[in-house]
């Protein structure tokens, strides 16, 4: 075949898969979006940002996100550390830190609900021990920050895996020459984490960052185990809109707005991790 | 002051004996060669003594101290590394001023050790750049200089010029040595060009499965190899050997011919170079098979009894191959080896 053509064929079946499952079901929840009744309308998107619940689920998705991407980065970089220096062993432990990406995070938010609920474990070992005279109520409007820490600690659980399995790989990738060569001019084990992992590390750290990121701001399942309605999120608004108040087009927009979340973040990470031109790494 | 002992150092990596019955004192600013054949352990050693690599018998001192726990920064040493390690997301120049910011020497410090190394080693232009954006020969260059910058009381270089074109290689040993004798430092330096070694070496320690087989000045080795491997190592092409029976009071029949040498009563090997030989009326009877004209030289292989034998011989002298020569060792230059011990016989 002309091998100019032959490309283009090669492609076709890849692109026509994503023109029809990912770009045209985008094409109709961004016409839905934009369009009431009558023509093209921003209406849909100033009834769910004027929505009394709208801020609040932003403020909150952003503060989960806040609080548990560092904390999971920080967390994933530390256990992928370990595991790169282990002589044996290293696949087991491996296995056993990923084994909540199994769990959907329904199952494991019900997991985290069974601890913190008040005929939950964490309640009975408390009342066991005589640390409290009768089950507290943690999960409730007047525990805020428990309910914010238990969703934290669930998603921490949950999602910290899928980050440690792309640092695992890109620190398996980075040559021990360099440590070496580090070593002996003078750089400390601290150091040589900073000045060669870190720097070396970009690429693998751009595609955990934005898979969690992204995943961040689609969290929903926990949330709602755990904290109900009391902590509205983004997520929960778009369910709440399509299923409840049955309102495709309201849906639609605050999807579209998590989608443009998304993207900003998923541009500020590419820039902010991004191997200086000339640099092979 | 940087004296190297080391001392009964052995190494082995599982079963594998890589290094055993290491002993060698390297001299403060001495400029120590380590030659050998691929594979016979020269990084290993070079590995141990900076302590990126634990022995597993024996010592490593320098300085007079006892090295063997302190981790390599604290040795006082820096080190060419056989492939490079120079970092691929710093710049050539910051590559080179690795070491210097660990130690925390102040900016304008730190500039100025980098611009003259760089200068030495003609990368001034290169500064800028990464080191993908480098030939192999250039980010050799970085990682001499680099090593060099840190003005180390001890450097190991391990293959340092090998990617280098004859020339730049020739121009970078002259820089390479002068720039090391004014700084005093002590230097270790793996090659397996032999021209390398005994152009630049103060001594040159000779390495052979894991063992040094002699470590002694350039023209020592070249002259009086201690064993075969030595003999066999060194020159190109390399030393002649040929059988030799006793003959009774120091007197050995080689080739058919009576020559004098030392008095031993078992058959030795009779070595001589290939430059040390003349055609006479009186020698050792030889057929030419391949003649090599070298332009100075003319390079003629041959055979004496059934044993190949190498001559360097004047190139004006017409042989063709088949001719019958007879070929006159100098007798100060030959040189004899115990067949049993391959070490050489006095
Ligand atoms: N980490 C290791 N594990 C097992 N064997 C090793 C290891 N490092 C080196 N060796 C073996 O030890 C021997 C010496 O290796 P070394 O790298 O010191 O050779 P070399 O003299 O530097 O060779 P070259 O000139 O090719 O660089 C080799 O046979 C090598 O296979
Ligand atoms: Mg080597």
């Amino acid at each position: 075949m002309n091998a100019r053509v032959l490309p283009y064929v090669l492609i076709a079946p890849v692109t026509l898969f994503l023109c029809v499952f990912f770009l045209y079901p985008f094409f109709l929840v961004a016409q839905q979006a934009f369009t009431t009744g009558n023509g093209f309308t921003m209406d849909n998107f100033r009834e769910v940002v004027s929505y009394w619940k709208f801020p609040i689920s932003l403020r909150n998705t952003f503060l989960l996100a806040l609080a548990v991407v560092p904390v999971q980065l920080a967390l994933s970089l530390l256990m992928a550390t370990m595991v790169n220096n282990m002589k044996r062993g290293r696949d087991l432990v491996l296995y056993v830190w990923t084994i909540p990406l199994g769990i959907s995070d329904l199952a494991a938010g019900i997991i985290w609900l069974a601890i913190f609920e008040q005929s939950g474990f964490l309640n009975s070992m408390l009342y066991g021990l005589g640390v409290v005279d009768q089950p507290a109520s943690f999960l409730s409007y007047q525990n805020m920050t428990v309910v914010f820490i238990a969703i934290m600690l669930a998603e921490i659980w949950r999602a910290t895996a899928i980050m440690l399995v792309i640092i695992v790989a890109g620190i398996g990738l980075i040559p021990k020459e360099y440590y070496e060569a580090a070593e002996v001019f003078g750089a400390s084990p601290w150091k040589r984490f900073v000045k060669i992992t870190l720097p070396l590390l970009r690429p693998s750290l751009q595609t955990a960052l934005i898979l969690r990121v992204v995943l961040a701001f689609e969290v929903f399942a926990v949330v709602a185990a755990l904290g109900g309605s009391i902590f509205p999120v983004l997520m929960e608004q778009i369910y709440e809109n399509q299923f409840n108040l049955q309102n495709g087009g309201t849906a639609a927009a605050l999807a579209l707005i998590v989608l443009a979340i998304s993207i900003s973040f998923t541009l500020v990470i590419l820039r902010a991790l991004r191997v200086p031109k000339g640099a092979t790494i | 002051m940087a004296v190297i002992e080391i001392k009964n150092v052995a190494k082995r990596f599982g079963e594998y004996q890589a290094l055993q019955d290491i002993n060698l004192t390297i001299e403060d600013q001495e400029f120590m060669v380590l030659l050998g054949a691929s594979g016979c352990g020269k990084s290993t050693l070079l590995r141990i003594i900076c302590g990126l690599e634990t022995a597993t018998e024996g010592e490593v001192w320098i300085g007079g101290k006892r090295v063997d726990h302190l981790p390599p920064k604290d040795r006082g040493i820096s080190m060419v590394f056989q492939n490079y390690a120079v970092f691929p997301h710093l710049t050539v120049f910051e590559n080179i001023a690795f070491g210097l910011r660990m130690k925390k020497l102040p900016d304008d410090e730190v500039t100025r050790r980098v611009e003259r190394t760089a200068g030495l080693m003609h990368i001034d232009q290169l500064l800028q750049r990464y080191s993908g954006e480098l030939s192999g020969g250039q980010r050799q260059r970085v990682a001499v200089a680099r090593a060099l910058a840190m003005e180390p009381d001890v450097i190991l270089m391990d293959e340092p010029l090998s990617n280098l074109d004859a020339l730049l290689r020739m121009e970078m040993r002259a820089e390479l040595k002068g720039v090391l004798a004014e700084s005093n430092t002590t230097a270790i330096y793996v090659t397996h060009d032999q021209v390398e070694a005994m152009s630049m070496a103060d001594r040159i320690s000779v390495m052979h499965k894991g063992e040094i087989v002699q470590a002694a000045s350039p023209i020592e080795v070249y002259r009086n190899p201690a064993a075969e491997f030595v003999a066999g190592f060194i020159g190109n092409p390399p030393m002649n050997f040929l059988p030799a029976a006793p003959a009774g009071s120091g007197q050995w029949h080689v080739a058919g011919q009576v020559i004098e040498g030392p008095q031993v009563d078992r058959a030795l090997r009779f070595a001589v170079r290939p430059e040390d030989v003349r055609p006479a009326e009186t020698g050792l009877t030889a057929v030419a098979r391949i003649v090599e004209p070298l332009g100075a030289h003319l390079l003629v292989t041959c055979d004496i009894e059934g044993e190949m034998f190498r001559a360097v011989l004047d190139s004006d002298l017409a042989i063709r191959s088949g001719d019958k020569l007879i070929l006159a060792p100098q007798p100060d230059r030959v040189r004899w080896f115990d067949p049993e011990t391959t070490k050489a016989v006095a």
